[in-house]
């Protein structure tokens, strides 16, 4: 259980993060979502314990940030964003140097080892050094090292930020395997991704939490609402002025063949293609075309996190 | 202590892994053996002097190039974000690290050892003198890597550690010589027996005589631990800013 409380954090002037709450509770996948410079890593870095806020606290499974920052830490796997790793060493070495680290008894560093070099498919780069591993393999032993003591709380930044198609679909599978027990929080800026693998998904823009709830609950947030585009050859000035005021023109151009293209944002829920067709009539003027398309997740996130402009 | 010892392993490792290590023993011997015995053969004294008389300003270039990695070359490579994720308190990465570093110093000084036995053979040198000197390297190199500790914690860029903590290293060896003292007049001779005190090699010659005073003692686990306590600080503090 992940426990963000009011969490605010400032570089100088600009703030990162401002006024975060959220929860993340045992076998839950949580997404987190939001454009480059939103503050995902920053809130990240926040729980994490690597640095601390001007206002707020973090707890994980009880155990807060400001009083006990070793204890938190034993409580998460963290994978950062670049996957910073030591080149030098071996993977071997490093998950073993990770090991001791986590306080793993002595006896059990090699078998525990083994596992995540099993789990993260990493048998043939045992032995080489991190710095000669593709990008692919770093963020396997970057996976293997923030799972190595089995912890409750897992906390990925970015993690298939850099992969191919199938490694993404690799990644994205354990993630939800091990959301089975796990709280786990991941940072992403593809939405895509963070529909198809969170039960949530958490929105931040400029350091602020925007929107909440589950894929659903989220394009549930833009039903009702769709794009109409048409083209119409006669009086579109006519058109516009009847148009009901649920209608608001986003568009307007002239096509090369002399017909106006116009693009529409409707705010009525249901299909009204056909009130359309019927003004068009009425005003004289021949529709060419006539498409309509509901708001995807995308449009609601453009819209979530540019304040409404999009 | 056990994830102390841990970091203390990791970074022995990335020491001896790398030719940092290799490298810096061989010019370390290669220099200190041959300016000791440019002129060893033509004194015919059977004494270790004119070589503990460099070993200071041989430190000053050699421990800056082994300690200006320890935190900036972290930082640089992003590798503490994943080291400061681990449960650690902060004094147990720095003291790892430390330790680490000073394990290779030790080492090379250790290694130095075939010189004594050299001048043992040819003649009957004052033992008391040698240890004290080898008890004066120890201090000394503990408390000039514990400065560079200090200084490469502060940047991400290691040629900058090694120029600052260099810079630092020669102003604490500097300053308690005639060459500043002298200068001190008038009412400014006031300070003259504090930057004597400061003064790292006046020390570094005291316990060099074989004389083991506390005041030198004192001094030297004051320079170690107090850049080590702010480096524990200064790590402290990036994480609030």
């Amino acid at each position: 259980m992940i426990e963000v409380e009011h969490v605010t954090k400032r570089f100088g002037a600009t703030v990162a993060v401002d006024d975060v709450s959220f929860t993340v509770r045992p076998g839950e996948v949580v997404g987190f979502l939001g454009p480059n410079g939103a503050g995902k890593t920053t809130t990240m870095r926040v729980i994490t314990g690597l640095m601390y806020p001007q206002a707020g606290t973090v707890k994980v499974n009880g155990k807060d940030i400001w009083a006990d920052p070793v204890g938190v830490r034993q409580q998460l796997g963290y994978l950062p964003e670049t996957t910073p790793l030591y080149e030098e060493m071996s993977t071997l070495d490093f998950l073993k140097f990770v090991a001791a680290v986590r306080g793993i008894p002595r006896r059990d560093i090699s078998r525990r080892v083994d596992e995540m070099v099993e789990v993260c498919s990493l048998q043939t780069m045992a032995y080489k050094d991190i710095g000669e591993l593709s990008r692919g393999y770093r963020q396997r032993v970057g996976l293997a090292q923030a799972l190595i003591h089995d912890p409750p709380a897992l906390i990925l930044d970015e993690p298939t930020s850099g992969l191919d198609p199938t490694q993404i679909l690799e990644i994205r599978k354990l993630i939800r395997r091990l959301g089975q027990e796990k709280a786990i929080l991941f940072s992403t800026h593809i939405l895509d991704e963070a529909s198809k693998t969170s039960d949530r998904i958490l929105i931040i823009s400029d350091g602020k939490l925007v929107g909440e709830g589950n894929p659903q609950q989220l394009a549930a947030m833009a039903t009702g609402e769709a794009v109409y585009s048409l083209e119409l050859r006669g009086d579109a000035e006519a058109l516009v002025s009847k148009l009901p005021p649920y209608f608001n023109v986003t568009s307007r151009q002239t096509t090369p063949e002399g017909a106006s293209a116009l693009t529409l944002a409707c705010s009525e829920a249901g299909d009204r293609s056909e009130e359309l067709f019927d003004l068009a009539v009425s005003v004289g003027g021949k529709l060419l075309k006539l498409s309509r398309q509901e708001a995807t997740l995308e449009e609601v996130f453009l819209r979530l996190t540019k304040g409404g402009e999009a | 202590m056990r994830r102390m010892l841990a970091i203390y392993g990791k970074e022995l490792k990335l020491y001896f892994d790398s030719p940092i290590a290799y490298i810096f023993i061989v010019v370390f011997l290669a220099a200190t053996s041959w300016l000791f015995f440019r002129t060893f053969f033509l004194v015919k004294v059977s004494t270790m002097r004119s070589f503990f008389a460099i070993i200071p300003w041989i430190c000053l270039f050699f421990i800056p190039a082994v300690s200006m990695r320890l935190w900036a070359e972290e930082r640089k490579t992003g590798t503490n974000e994943l080291l400061m994720s681990l449960p650690l308190q902060e004094w147990e990465v720095v003291l790892g690290k430390y330790f680490a570093a000073l394990t290779v110093y030790i080492i090379t000084i250790a290694l130095t050892a075939p010189l004594a036995v050299v001048v043992g053979v040819l003649g009957a040198p004052d033992w008391g003198v040698i240890v004290g000197s080898y008890l004066g390297c120890l201090l000394l190199g503990a408390a000039v890597l514990a400065i560079g500790t200090f200084v490469s914690s502060l940047t991400t860029n290691q040629i900058v550690a090694f120029i600052i903590s260099v810079l630092a290293v020669a102003a604490l060896i500097i300053v308690g010589q005639p060459l500043v003292t002298l200068f001190l007049q008038g009412p400014l001779a006031v300070l003259v027996p504090y930057a004597e005190w400061l003064g790292m090699a006046n020390h570094f010659a005291s316990i060099a005589r074989g004389v083991i005073d506390s005041r030198d003692l004192v001094y030297y686990l004051l320079l170690a631990v107090l850049p080590l306590y702010l480096t524990v600080k200064s790590i402290q503090a990036s994480k609030v800013d």
